[in-house]
């Protein structure tokens, strides 16, 4: 159906964890799996194993991690793996990378593939750069004189010329960084494997090695795969994009559609607040809807910098309990789940004690974030925010997004960044 | 592009869930092998850094054990030696028993030690034990320098005469066994070590308790004529062969056995091709256990 040169095929790859530790009791389990295999039967335990939400108590002892994932990539494309912690990412890419086997299922590749997992992969502090070059290329699959004949671009490209012979254990981290993103660079493999590597690196080397996966993807027509949970990078980075969610493919298509619906789909989740299963706490009392409204009293999941905004919760009470004992913490995080700003009922000295209709109202006169995307955790504790004490704990329960405005009049419009916005002049 | 054509199309690799076939790709290994000397270069260069007396200490370790055993075996115990003066009787076993011991224990820890790189990045994993191997035989190369420098110090100075033949020959055949016969076993204890390290604590020990029974510190005569009750434990350790032939050859002293060769020969290939095959099992996806 696709014209593309398909490099790489994932074929309904899948992969179970058996979770607790490993002890007595595996050994039982492992011989009966043992037994079931020279009797040719099938593997017991394959059977078994649920889907792998982290919030929720199973039970199984096995869970699977990844389950039926097939697509495909072709050849100069730069393909985009989005989705929540525990998705399974970073699992399918150690597949990917060889690392671990697959459950079941296949991956057929056309060539080389080199994956930059993390950093300084293989550098033994020991070494000098330049050993360490050497040795890293080795690692990730180069020969001897491949490496010699590109060690000068790699030196530059890297920027640590005047360390190249210093043991890398007196390097920065940053350092340590480029020197490996430029080894994995000019390896020159037909497949390249990124996993939210450049997080570390300062702005210019991240400018620096986006521009490098380009020119890798366009110019040398070699396939990136890039994991991050950075939407702008996916989206400037990548042609196309698959969302995993629960160790399943729930999307693909270009990357623009792919963090639109990665983005939305954590939207609609608040929807179905009263729906949700994967909450913690003793659930005295149950956060049934949560919603925003603006400064003009329409219900809304979109305000403008600096708005007026109130918080609406509404809950349900399993269990009759001193509501003055409650406290409840209402927490607002960016996308990539650094905490903006919180609001602890304890600290703020407010007491429950006249709510009479299962409501409660947050009110924040000036919503002081810039644009972009957030979300809403709520923390509900009975008289001590200890964790025993939890009553009803939600992550992401609602996800909103503040639109730009001309905030001072000046005929421009804020830009866009997840950080605090603070009403300020200068003199 | 049709599925059809897929079928036809060929891939260059396929990744799929673990087999329980041999599939050692040497291929591969070959591929990997500048990687296989930058580990050794490594492990030779970074092994002693940052202490005073560096490789110095590749000579310090078997001279002093051969001195302990010297006066503890040969001048307290009476063991005797022949014509060869014990130091050297001793120290020929030392240096050869080194060898097999630091394969086994080195690479017994392979999958445990490099946990955090084998997780990150795909190489033919035997090529860390194979790469402990060559090491070892640097480090052996290097002792037998020093036992051929108290060779002919022994000879000048009339202690003993120059017994070396053609016999000499079979020397690497020997140092080959024992390589292989310590990374078969390091293999086998490796792999099985990922999920149960209950092993772990077996080998510390029981490595110690080996060169009792391997004809270390006595030729293997000796032990047939005083205990000839326990005299069945060293004719089945196939270490006790390699030892005491390892001696015949340098020293002409002790006794040669083509029966017991040819029975340690088989067992170490047995061991190293069923500790390859395990090995290869699990390297597939020892990082879930680890």
């Amino acid at each position: 159906m696709k014209s593309k040169n398909i490099i790489l095929k994932v074929e309904n790859i899948s992969k179970q964890y058996r979770l607790g530790t490993v002890g007595t009791g595996t050994i039982s389990h492992d011989l009966n799996r043992w037994w079931h295999k020279i009797r040719g039967k099938e593997d017991p335990y394959l059977k078994v194993g649920e889907s792998n939400d982290r919030s929720t108590k199973g039970e199984s002892e096995y869970v699977w991690a990844l389950q039926g994932i097939s697509f495909e990539v072709g050849a100069g494309e730069v393909l985009g793996i989005i989705g929540k912690n525990g998705a399974g990412k970073s699992t399918l890419l150690k597949i990917l990378s060889k690392v671990t086997a697959p459950t079941t299922g296949s991956i057929k590749l056309r060539g080389r593939m080199a994956s930059l997992l993390e950093v300084g992969t293989g550098f033994n502090p020991e070494l000098t750069g330049r050993e360490n070059i050497y040795l890293n290329g080795a690692i990730l699959g180069m020969t001897k004189n491949e490496i010699t004949s590109k060690l000068e671009e790699i030196i530059e490209f890297s920027g640590c010329e005047r360390y190249i012979d210093t043991p890398t254990k007196r390097y920065s981290s940053g350092m340590t960084v480029r020197l490996a993103f430029a080894v994995a660079a000019f390896l020159e493999p037909e497949i390249l494997v990124v996993d939210e590597v450049l997080a570390v690196g300062d702005a210019e080397f991240q400018k620096k090695a986006i521009g490098k996966m380009q020119d890798i993807s366009r110019e040398g027509g070699r396939t990136v795969l890039f994991v991050s949970h950075n939407m702008a990078a996916v989206k400037s980075l990548c042609t196309s994009g698959i969302v995993l969610e629960n160790g399943k493919v729930v999307h693909v298509s270009n990357a623009e559609e792919a963090v639109n619906f990665y983005l939305e789909n954590q939207n609609k989740r608040s929807e179905e607040l009263k729906d949700r299963s994967d909450r913690e706490g003793n659930q005295y009392l149950k956060f049934n809807s949560i919603e925003i409204e603006n400064s003009k009293g329409n219900n809304v999941n979109q305000v403008f910098v600096g708005e007026k905004i109130n918080i609406k919760l509404r809950f349900e009470r399993n269990v009759d309990f001193d509501l003055s004992k409650l406290i409840l913490s209402v927490i607002i995080y960016d996308l990539h789940e650094n905490i903006m700003c919180s609001f602890p009922s304890d600290e703020m000295n407010c007491k429950f004690e006249n709510i009479t209709n299962n409501e409660i109202i947050l009110k924040i006169p000036f919503l002081g974030l810039r644009a972009n995307n957030y979300s809403i955790s709520l923390y509900s504790y009975f008289e001590t925010t200890k964790k025993e004490n939890a009553i009803d704990i939600i992550n992401n329960a609602y996800s909103f997004e503040i639109l730009t405005e001309d905030f001072y009049n000046s005929g421009k419009l804020l830009r866009n960044y997840n950080c605090a916005f603070l009403e300020a002049s200068f003199e | 592009m049709s599925t059809k054509e897929f079928e036809h199309d060929e891939w260059l690799y396929e990744i799929k869930p673990k087999t329980s076939n041999f599939s050692l790709n040497l291929k591969e290994v070959w591929q990997y092998k500048d990687l296989l000397f930058l580990f050794v270069k490594r492990d030779i260069v970074t092994v002693y850094k940052q202490t005073i007396l560096g490789p110095l200490w590749y000579f310090i370790q078997p001279l002093f054990t051969a001195m302990t055993f010297t006066i503890i075996f040969n001048n307290v115990a009476g063991i005797k030696t022949g014509s060869v003066p014990p130091f050297l009787f001793n120290l020929a076993g030392i240096i050869v028993w080194n060898y097999f011991t630091s394969c086994l224990n080195e690479t017994s820890d392979t999958f445990k030690k490099n946990a955090a790189i084998f997780g990150k990045v795909y190489f033919p994993r035997v090529i860390m034990p194979m790469a402990t191997v060559v090491t070892n035989l640097i480090k052996l190369g290097i002792q037998l320098l020093i036992f051929f420098g108290f060779y002919v110090f022994f000879v000048a100075n009339g202690t003993m005469e120059v017994i070396l033949d053609y016999k000499m020959l079979f020397f690497p055949v020997l140092v080959m066994i024992m390589g292989l016969m310590g990374l078969g076993l390091g293999m086998i204890i490796s792999s099985m070590v990922t999920k149960y390290r209950d092993l772990t604590f077996l080998v510390s020990f029981g490595v110690q308790l080996l060169m009792y029974v391997s004809a270390v510190m006595y030729p293997m005569a000796l032990i047939k004529e005083k205990l000839p009750n326990l005299g069945w434990l060293i004719e089945y350790n196939p270490l006790a062969y390699v030892v005491e032939t390892s001696r015949y050859i340098l020293l002409n002293e002790g006794t040669i056995s083509i029966g017991g060769l040819v029975y340690t020969g088989i067992t170490t290939i047995l061991l190293f091709l069923f500790g390859l095959v395990i090995f290869n099992r699990t390297e597939k996806s020892f990082i879930d256990t680890v």
